[in-house]
């Protein structure tokens, strides 16, 4: 099988959030970066599973500058074949989806993964326009999947629970947690890691239709107001009277 | 033209898509615009979209779109569309406006902003509010040409328009080609309100020590008509489905009411509930970093304090009724 999976570098969980200050960008002095969790935890490792049961080959892609070449070390670590990052500064998420289909329109892979968002913009488009671009299907926020016979059974999850659909390859999956269990990369795989291929592609002119004016942090929290825990009716009477939300 | 598509589950809407009706015609008045709806498949009600400000209701009733196919929808939408020559076209960002919406703006040739929570003004032109770093902070966007655009459950408040006109529904059959992907089955809970679109959620963590005591949570949830959360741990351990996560890599939610209990408040768990309008925390740690993020906090142990919320809660019921 080709597998594609598409990862992206977002700030880690815990990095402060704060802007450059005329509040136009992420201000990235002094944070650590990683890879987006989705991609790593969940649409990777289920890439490399399905690799391991059916022979095959695991592409990892990132659209973005050298400084991502990181995040592409990390995935082949975990065990990723090759890695490819098209050299761009992609500033929305079709143009990080233009980039990859670009790339991966001649490929012939049977099934392409990214993460269901990442956790920085959290805008979950990426998928679904990679697969229009690419005109396959698109089976978004995939937490479990079985293959078997070119055909894949699948749950997307839905409000509340889980539909279970059946589709042929190819087509474009997003992963959400349970689709495969987090592997932490040993010694060997990080010393293969540096031998595996890492190429670099130029990336192609791609217009952009959104753009972001100004960043900015929500109004600082009041302080919070203790309630005796032997008066639940006073709080019961708060939620009531002051918040009016029961 | 403002186009909104307006979800609809076994022919019923539900609240996500009166939102959308509801935020799609506040951006036409804004603009000096006309809303129209889109309805695909069987729908009980197309003209209920009226009360929220829909002026017409494009409905396609074919049985082929009854469930929802990315491509089958994609088509569907992008013809209603490019004919009424759509400036805006909003979805809900539920599972299904996930599944859609990448897709469909590509069609369109469009500009993308998914997973909004509202608009402003600037000047003539709207700026879109989406969080950002799951709600840590927001970012305004502004778009050329047509755009499509997701707003986010339980974003705005739902008042119906008054003295709104009776809306003409367009009755339409089209040709749909579909992706080829099956549905096979849906395996969804049935009679609680599922936790993105709840009012009010009452969440616990690993401070419960055991899934044996969940019985407290579920019947202050029951009593408050609320729906269950947890944090990732809890689910990770198998205490709880993991559709109850709720976090920075569960789901983000906006309730009215988040009762976090026996949680300590770890940034990814503040990440996914931040956007609350109002957050109960308790915890018997004075020092629990959720209680900088609460509004009210009850330091105790949480299987003393919680049946006695219960207790209040089941009072105010009786003395309201
Ligand atoms: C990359 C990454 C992503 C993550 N994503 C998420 C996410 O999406 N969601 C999430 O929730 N977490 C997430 N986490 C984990 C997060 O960092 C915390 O570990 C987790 O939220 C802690 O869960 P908890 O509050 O239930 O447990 P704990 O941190 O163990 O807290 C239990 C709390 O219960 C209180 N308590 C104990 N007994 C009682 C009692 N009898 N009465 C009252 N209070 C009591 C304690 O004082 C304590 O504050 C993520 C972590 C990482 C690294």
């Amino acid at each position: 099988m080709k597998l594609l999976v598409c990862v992206s570098k977002t700030p880690d969980t815990t990095a402060k959030v704060d802007f450059t200050s005329d509040s136009s960008s992420y201000n990235e002095d002094g944070k650590q970066f990683i890879m987006n969790p989705y991609d790593e935890w969940y649409a990777l490792v289920r890439a490399l599973e399905l690799k391991e049961a059916n022979g095959g080959e695991v592409v990892i892609i990132n659209a973005g500058p050298a400084s991502n070449d990181a995040i592409l070390r990390k995935g082949l670590a975990i065990g990723a074949d090759k890695a490819i990052r098209i050299d761009c500064d992609p500033q929305t998420a079709f143009e990080a989806a233009g980039q990859v289909a670009t790339y991966a329109k001649d490929e012939g892979f049977d099934i392409v993964f990214c993460g269901k968002e990442t956790i920085d913009y959290n805008g979950s488009v990426f998928g679904g326009m990679l697969a229009e671009i690419l005109d396959v299907p698109f089976i978004s926020y995939a937490s479990k999947m079985e293959f078997a016979d070119g055909k894949a059974t699948i749950n997307r999850d839905v409000e509340g629970g889980v539909e279970v659909v059946e589709a042929k390859t190819p087509f474009v999956i997003s992963a959400a947690k349970g689709l495969a269990e987090q592997r932490i990369p040993n010694m060997r795989g990080i010393m293969m890691a540096k031998r595996k291929p890492l190429d670099i592609k130029t990336g192609s002119e791609i217009e952009n239709k959104v753009k972001v004016l100004k960043f900015e942090l929500p109004p600082a929290k009041g302080s919070v107001k203790m309630i005796d825990p032997e008066n639940m009716d006073e709080l019961v009477r708060l939620l009531h009277e002051e918040s009016k939300v029961i | 033209m403002i186009l909104v598509f307006a979800e609809n589950k076994e022919g019923k809407f539900k609240k996500n898509a009166f939102e959308a009706v509801k935020f799609g015609s506040s951006l036409a008045s804004d603009l000096g615009m006309e809303c129209h709806a889109v309805v695909l498949g069987e729908s009980d009600q197309p003209e209920s979209l009226g009360k929220y400000g829909a002026k017409k209701v494009i409905h396609l009733n074919n049985h082929q779109l009854n469930e929802f196919d990315d491509v089958a929808y994609k088509n569907a939408i992008n013809k209603v569309a490019s004919d009424v020559g759509a400036n805006f076209i909003i979805l809900s960002h539920t599972a299904l406006g996930k599944g859609l919406i990448g897709r469909l703006a590509v069609s369109l040739k469009a500009g993308c902003v998914p997973a909004v929570k509202g608009h402003l003004m600037l000047g003539s032109d709207p700026v879109f509010v989406k969080p950002v770093f799951s709600g840590k902070a927001f970012a305004h966007y502004q778009t050329s040409g047509p755009s499509v655009i997701s707003i986010i459950p339980n974003s705005l408040q739902l008042t119906e328009v008054d003295g709104a006109d009776p809306v003409e529904v367009e009755e339409h059959e089209v040709e749909v080609s579909g992706s080829g992907v099956k549905l096979i089955k849906k395996d969804v809970i049935t009679g609680t309100v599922p936790l993105p679109e709840a009012e009010l959620v009452v969440s616990a963590g690993r401070g419960m020590k055991d899934p044996s005591n969940w019985g407290i949570i579920e019947e202050l949830a029951n009593e408050l008509g609320a729906t269950t959360a947890c944090s990732r741990p809890v689910s990770d351990s198998g205490w709880r489905p993991h559709h109850e996560h709720v976090g920075q890599t569960g789901i983000a939610i906006r309730p009215n009411l988040y009762i976090a209990i026996g949680i300590s408040g770890a940034i990814q768990h503040l990440a996914g509930v931040n956007n609350s309008k109002v957050i109960v925390v308790i915890n018997k740690d004075p020092e629990a970093p959720f209680f900088k993020a609460a509004d009210y906090g009850i330091c105790a142990d949480l299987f003393e304090v919680v049946p006695k919320l219960t207790e209040a809660v089941k009072k105010y019921k009786a003395a309201s009724n």
